[in-house]
């Protein structure tokens, strides 16, 4: 190893402290610019250093350098649009985007590298070839499902589940047939084996994605970016580069214990989510008006009075306020009631949106201070002190069912919403959400029921309250 | 097994321990701009990209260098981006008490 490939290689892990530092001060909202600061410096780091090693190397080509600098600014540039005008509401499908680029990335990494270790007069060497298969696969396997989840979060693709008479059939043969492709070009350096491996496992993001429902999507997304993580870490075992082995390591873990998270907070494993079909998405108000009779409904004035008149209240906000995009209509609502002196917080279930701390963010943009934001363990045992939890968009994970046995949702971590002196819920009528199932809460007696949509309701709640305390 | 795959082995399980530890410790609130903050950190496959295009000489090499330079490069940039952008958005309560009667307005004045 020459002393300048030498220095290049601890410059790389000085790059990667950056990316360890970075995360490390994320632990904390007050910090956490910092880190992104820290985690910016060290890329730049990184990608200097790059440079200089090319240069030094003085083998690229005027066309490597065109290639090179053309792509970058066309990539960035879409990237520094994209980032610039998104909404906070499509937040799930960019990160997705992202995923799915990145781990485009490194399968070509390894495509590249495996064309010119196999155009050599000697073979690859083994151990080489198994990572280089490794990164093409799980490469093109995130390439492919989080464009299709990314659709699906958008709405150009179905939300829901979609699968088909077989479907685990085709998936295992198609998982049987692209392994015994790899097994090939392991044994047998083969061009035509990669490109068959490649389209084996494009096929195959897109047929796991497909049969996974709208509201599972949390986990989806943070399953793809731990597979992001490690082809990213592959593709630095295939050029052996340190700085990619590590930054795809700290990727995997933060993917995979997303993962983990927001699988525990479905009480689903990550098996059952992927062979999918649960519930049907969204359903669109399938109107059962039976039950009706069990509920009580409740008027924007009598609910205002409740309100205006507690001393601490919760807020349960879920993914139909912000479908409804009402963030900042009870942004106001809460402003008011603070400002009349009532202590108000949000309960913030962590499947609450399309992504993990999806809710927080869109609260956070609306100016709530992050303070008030409360995780579901911190936020429970303070309900039974609650005068008034006011659900918003938030169905299945309120519901009491899920604390007995032999229901769809049985064992799932729920909100103790009911716990509260009184509960307000805000929807538009008694549709189910995506479990399919009765909530409990709804026919509670200290439940009253605002049917209306979010948004309409939050702003005649907000004149409401301030008539009374104006 | 070849030393240089064990080093890189080694160092990829070590990686993959610290990165639990750190991230174990990241609030639920922050979950989105982690995930986005990982996002961008993966874009240093950009790197191998620009190597690529460094060594290769062949028009399907360009190929791949000029892709994977796209995608790699619109990772790095977006996600650096938009991980600021939300995280700017996270706040306290800017003065407390000291605008008791438009606390709207005075959230606002710092939303820009």
């Amino acid at each position: 190893m020459s002393g300048f490939s030498f220095a290049s290689q601890l410059i790389y892990v000085l790059a990667a402290s950056c990316f360890v530092l970075g995360l490390h001060l994320m632990n904390n909202p007050a910090s956490a610019r910092r880190g992104n600061q820290f985690s910016t410096a060290g890329m730049a780091i990184a990608i200097a250093t790059t440079l200089a090693l090319i240069a030094h190397a003085g083998v690229i080509t005027a066309t490597g350098w065109t290639v090179m600098l053309v792509g970058a600014l066309i990539g960035g540039g879409v990237g520094l649009y994209a980032a610039r005008t998104v909404q906070m509401t499509a937040m799930p499908q960019l990160v997705s985007m992202f995923n799915a680029v990145g781990g485009g990335a490194a399968a070509l990494v390894a495509i590249h590298d495996y064309i010119r270790v196999a155009s050599a007069v000697v073979g690859p060497a083994e151990s080489m070839t198994i990572t280089t298969l490794l990164d093409v696969i799980i490469g093109s396997v995130t390439f492919s499902g989080s464009i299709i989840a990314a659709g699906k979060l958008q709405g150009v693709i179905t939300s829901a589940p979609v699968t088909f008479p077989g479907a685990r059939v085709v998936n295992l043969v198609l998982a049987a047939f692209g392994l015994a492709a790899a097994g090939y070009v392991l044994s047998t350096p083969s061009l035509a084996g990669l490109w068959i491996v490649v389209v084996a496992s494009l096929v195959f993001g897109v047929l796991m994605v497909m049969p996974i429902g709208g509201a599972d999507m949390p986990v989806v997304i943070s399953l793809l970016n731990a597979f992001t993580g490690t082809a990213v870490a592959m593709a630095g075992f295939v050029i052996g580069n340190w700085a990619l082995i590590i930054a795809g390591a700290l990727v995997g873990a933060s993917g995979g214990i997303l993962t983990k998270l927001m699988a525990d907070a479905m009480n689903r494993s990550i098996g059952n989510i992927i062979v999918g079909g649960f519930g049907t998405g969204d359903t669109a108000a399938a109107v059962v008006v039976a039950g009706g009779a069990d509920v009580k409904a409740i008027s924007a004035d009598d609910a205002a009075i409740q309100l205006a008149y507690a001393g601490k209240v919760i807020i349960v906000p879920g993914y139909g306020l912000a479908a409804a995009q009402a963030q900042h209509e009870v942004a106001e609502l809460a402003d008011v009631l603070e400002s009349h002196g009532v202590d108000v917080s949000y309960a913030i279930h962590p499947v609450a949106g399309r992504m993990p701390g999806h809710m927080n963010v869109l609260l956070a943009e609306a100016n709530v201070p992050y303070p008030q934001l409360k995780e579901m363990d911190d936020v429970n045992p303070e309900f039974a002190r609650t005068d008034v939890a006011l659900v918003i968009g938030a169905n299945d994970v309120t519901n009491p069912a899920a604390r007995r046995p032999g229901t769809a949702i049985s064992g799932m971590p729920i909100l103790d919403v009911d716990q509260a002196k009184s509960i307000i819920v805000i929807k538009r009528s008694m549709g189910h959400g995506y479990a399919g199932i009765d909530n409990e809460l709804y026919t509670n007696p200290k439940t009253s029921m605002y049917f209306a949509d979010a948004k309409t309701a939050l702003s005649e709640l907000t004149s409401a309250v301030k008539t009374l305390v104006g | 097994m070849s030393t240089a795959l064990l080093t890189d082995l080694v160092i990829f399980v070590l990686s993959l321990w610290v990165g639990f530890e750190v991230i174990s410790k990241v609030p639920a609130t922050l979950h989105t701009p982690l995930m986005s903050a990982a996002n961008s950190i993966h874009g240093i496959v950009l790197v191998g990209a620009m190597l690529i295009a460094a060594t290769t000489n062949s028009w399907i090499g360009y190929v791949i260098a000029f892709l994977a330079a796209v995608f790699a490069s619109a990772n790095v940039v977006g996600g650096y981006v938009v991980t600021g952008r939300m995280l700017k958005m996270f706040r306290r309560r800017p003065t407390p008490a000291a605008t008791p009667a438009q606390p709207a307005a005075a959230r606002d004045g710092q939303s820009s």
